[in-house]
């Protein structure tokens, strides 16, 4: 394939991947008159009403906050114990290794519905139901397995005479693993990271079933804002775009790092 | 690299062991108790043993939605992995090209997953969605909230939409670790286009594609928010995948019981299929 | 098999940057064992590469025989290339690795066969050619890279870039046995970069020594040795590398800090004419103690290490350090080592460039 050839694939796929968002950020800037009345690609009254009218309703505020503070600890606690497993797989081989990875894959095969019950009584019964961290706890049923296999690509790549030199220089294991073996994976622990804080956003039959008030998802408060009122497809796509903005800022933020990451290639 | 025996690198992994198990045991002992009672409430629960997996096992409802999945699960990876692979091929190595499109193609992954099925909604509907408009305008038929053909492509194209770039992403990152030595040797070697893909790429991207293929089936076979969004799971039955089913009987039906057979039973065939997958690649490094 | 011509070979990797490679005018001679010894980041393997065809060079023609190559792509130069990882198809056994190369190229699946076990008889891989290429240790992966470059008759060179980094060390000189062997059964031309001098001078007929893109001396071993063409070849060749000492000529004698030493006088009426900073050269090994009642060079001996066969002297002369190769049974007086510089060994450096140039 010539190269030429292969961006235009790649450019009429990532043209697909923008169509149905640039419609959906369209549609939340027209009235619902001309949504439904004519059909055209740019608003012709261009209208930001309804983003005023969710603006302006206080109970969406805490939705953004709640997210984030579950998404952060989920990560923190899955890099936490994810980076010594990690770095086990990686260098030592022990009893059941291979069937323990497969293990903690499972975690994420068991289908939600009937299961998020008795999610929601654990977590009542240890005190958790409804706080941040029990979203956080739930979410590393995915994100610490998915963690493990991806700093486990990143530190193979780190060859092992340096554990040794460092060992024989009377380095600690911690004191090691910390000044000299994390610096050296930067660029995994933030692709690692990145994955992480995209399953935990994104996912929310859990989010929903151990929230009620306290912590309650931004996607879920948004939705039921918007289906309380009928349906009102202005509404309901500017709902859809807020709730985009902050995967699409942070993609945006740390876009040279996951680039890092990928090219040292070891996903 | 060859490793080194060590038993007490439990010991790092054990963290990851329980705060894993909080989560999953519990649940799954919890679960394995409904399937075998009938529960009227919280102090009525009778013991009945295998009666609800052999009720669910027979229940043709859960027939035509197994059939439905597994067509479903079948489609999406014939159709995300090849086109996944080819895409990352595409991606060029370096440069401010690659960034732009990182940011483009997570894009989609980033979306919570109710809101993927909004987006579709508003794209695909033939009343006031840019494609479905076009669609008809095209002179096709198109609608997918009465044609039950049309939903499932519209779900399709939807999940494709949704879960490609992870493929991409990940094959991306798998072709970036091949090192420069290995093109050039091929090239002296006088290797075809195809030649480097199969005998060089494909074998290199074997890791990455263990874990895609494992997750775009477990996703796909536990496939809830986007469809139901979307379609409701209708055309009468036609989107009404697994977790569906179960959903409206633990819910909608309050057969707590039965629904939770189901649970083991469809759990058991995801772990079957993915234990199949995993043991299939894993050994392909063993032959000869 | 053909020799191998850079006709005003030149490369810059961005146009109007820094050369990568100096304008440079060199043949390798078919059949020749050639090293190309030179520190990391020299232009060693972009010479590499524009050799194979991997790189276009920016200006110059590279000639293959007659043909000109330059613009063709390395799987019509009829080239081998080894590279410092090994790079062997992982799903294929060592029997397909080493016939990759002819059916790419569509030949009859008989001759193959001949083929490849001829190789494989040669490079002493005839055990394992059923065996899966992957699970094969680091240096046999190496014997594989090279079979492929053998495997095709009408190969022009085989090119080697620093490929022992992955070998353990005492499978090496196994390994460069092994190379030579097969360059005297098959009389190929043999390119071979190294920053190692050690594995350069036991391998090559001819050391072309590199620094900063630019080719500082084309010669034999013992060539570099006794008469470097350039302080660096100096410094880099030996251990330790030859002296140097600022010195001023005055008719056949150089001056260092007021110390006299014979020269050629030939070689120092022609450093007198070049000028520039001038620099005397000798080897520690060449330098000889003064016999008694002999007028030497009084060294300050600051140390003395024994090295086996011979004791290594760091002093100074005047200010200026050195080092001298002593046996064993040589003694150190009380007030320093007087030493004699050979007339025939001690050379002049105008600007880090030999003076006289040729024998």
């Amino acid at each position: 394939m010539g190269s030429r050839r292969r961006y235009i694939f790649l450019g009429l796929w990532l043209v697909f991947l923008m169509l149905p968002i640039y419609w959906l950020v369209m549609m939340s800037l027209k009235t619902n008159q001309e949504i439904l009345s004519t059909f055209s690609l740019w608003p012709q009254n261009l209208t930001v009403d309804n983003y005023i009218k969710i603006f302006t309703d206080p109970t969406w505020y805490p939705g953004y906050i709640n997210s984030t503070l579950y998404v952060l600890m989920n990560v923190v606690i899955s890099l936490t114990v994810a980076l010594p497993a990690a770095y086990a797989f990686s260098r030592y081989n022990f009893l059941g290794d291979k069937h323990l990875f497969f293990w903690l894959l499972t975690n994420i095969m068991a289908p939600p519905a009937v299961f998020l019950l008795p999610f929601f009584e654990l977590y009542q019964s240890v005190g958790l139901y409804d706080t941040h961290i029990a979203v956080a706890l739930a979410h590393t049923l995915f994100t610490v397995p998915l963690a493990v296999w991806i700093l486990e690509g990143f530190m193979s790549g780190v060859p092992k005479e340096i554990d040794e030199t460092a060992y024989l220089d009377g380095y600690s294991w911690p004191r090691f693993f910390i000044t000299i073996f994390l610096p050296l994976i930067r660029s995994g622990v933030g692709v690692t990271a990145f994955f992480c804080f995209m399953f935990s956003w994104v996912e929310l039959l859990l989010a929903r079933t151990l929230t009620s008030t306290e912590a309650k998802p931004i996607a879920v408060t948004m939705t039921r804002t918007v289906s309380a009122s009928g349906l009102d497809w202005g509404l309901l796509a500017t709902a859809g775009v807020l709730t985009l903005v902050p995967g699409a800022l942070v993609i945006w933020f740390v876009r040279k790092h996951i680039a890092r990451g990928f090219a040292l290639g070891r996903v | 690299m060859d490793k080194r025996e060590y038993q007490w690198a439990w010991l790092m992994v054990l963290p990851v062991v329980l705060i894993v198990a909080f989560s999953a045991i519990m649940p799954l002992m919890t679960v394995v108790n409904y399937s075998v009672q009938d529960i009227f409430g919280p102090d009525s629960r009778f013991f009945v043993g295998t009666e609800w997996f052999k009720e669910v096992l027979r229940d043709p409802a859960l027939h035509g939605a197994l059939v439905r999945q597994i067509i479903f699960s079948a489609a999406v990876l014939f159709i995300q992995i090849p086109l996944g692979i080819g895409l990352a091929l595409c991606m060029p190595k370096k440069g401010i090209g690659v960034s732009f499109a990182l940011v483009l193609l997570a894009l989609p992954l980033l979306v919570p997953w109710n809101v993927v099925g909004t987006i579709w909604q508003v794209f695909a509907r033939p009343d006031v969605g840019l494609a479905g408009v076009t669609l008809n305008s095209l002179g096709l038929d198109y609608n997918y909230t009465g044609d039950s053909l049309d939903a499932w492509f519209t779900v399709l194209v939807m999940d494709v939409w949704h879960w490609t770039s992870l493929v991409i992403l990940l094959c991306y990152a798998g072709l970036q670790a091949i090192p420069d030595a290995f093109y050039q040797a091929a090239r002296i070697d006088g290797a075809s286009r195809w030649a480097v893909f199969r005998y060089i790429e494909l074998p290199k991207l074997k890791g990455v594609l263990l874990i895609a293929i494992l997750l775009r089936f477990i996703f796909s076979f536990r496939i809830y928010a986007e469809p139901f969004v979307l379609t409701g799971g209708g055309p009468g039955n036609a989107t009404t995948f697994l977790s569906q089913s179960l959903t409206t009987m633990a819910v909608g039906q309050f057969d707590l019981g039965p629904a939770a057979a189901f649970s083991l039973v469809y759990f058991l065939i995801i772990l079957l299929f993915s234990y199949v997958f995993y043991l299939t690649i894993l050994n392909m490094d063993r032959e000869g | 098999m053909a020799r191998i011509e850079l006709n005003n070979l030149a490369h810059q990797y961005a146009p109007g940057g820094d050369y990568a490679l100096q304008p440079m005018q060199h043949v390798w001679e078919d059949g020749g064992a050639y090293a190309l010894l030179g520190p990391s980041g020299c232009g060693k393997t972009t010479l590499l590469n524009i050799i194979s065809g991997l790189l276009q060079p920016s200006q110059g023609r590279v000639m293959f025989g007659d043909r000109d190559v330059t613009t063709l792509p390395p799987e019509q130069r009829n080239i081998g290339q080894v590279f410092q990882f090994p790079v062997i198809y992982d799903t294929m056994s060592v029997f397909d690795n080493l016939a990759f190369p002819l059916r790419n190229r569509k030949m009859g699946e008989d001759y193959v066969e001949r083929r490849v076990t001829q190789i494989a008889g040669m490079l002493g891989l005839e055990d394992v050619l059923k065996r899966r290429a992957k699970n094969l240790t680091a240096d046999a992966k190496q014997k594989i890279s090279l079979g492929r470059g053998l495997v095709r008759e009408d190969v022009a060179a085989v090119l080697f870039d620093e490929p022992l980094t992955v070998i353990d060390p005492h499978l090496k000189w196994q390994l460069r046995r092994k190379l030579r062997e097969v360059h005297e059964q098959l009389n190929l031309t043999l390119v071979y970069v190294t920053h190692d001098q050690t594995e350069a001078l036991t391998f090559a007929d001819k050391v072309v020594v590199m620094l900063a893109g630019q080719v500082l001396q084309v010669g034999t071993p013992q060539a570099l040795f006794e008469r470097p063409e350039h302080t660096f070849v100096g410094y880099f060749i030996g251990s330790p590398g030859m002296n140097f000492f600022d010195c001023q000529v005055d008719g056949g004698e150089a001056l260092i800090e007021g110390h006299r030493v014979a020269v050629d006088p030939a070689m120092a009426q022609a450093a007198g004419e070049a000028g520039g900073l001038l620099q005397l050269g000798i080897r520690p090994g060449l330098i000889r103690t003064a016999a008694a009642g002999e007028k030497g060079l009084t060294v300050q001996v600051e140390n003395v290490e024994d090295l086996g066969d011979y004791e290594l002297v760091t002093g100074y002369l005047g200010s200026q350090k050195l080092h001298v190769r002593l046996e064993e049974s040589e003694k150190i007086g009380s007030d320093g080592l007087e030493v004699v510089f050979p007339r025939e060994h001690a050379l002049l450096y105008a600007d880090d460039r030999l003076v006289g140039g040729g024998k």
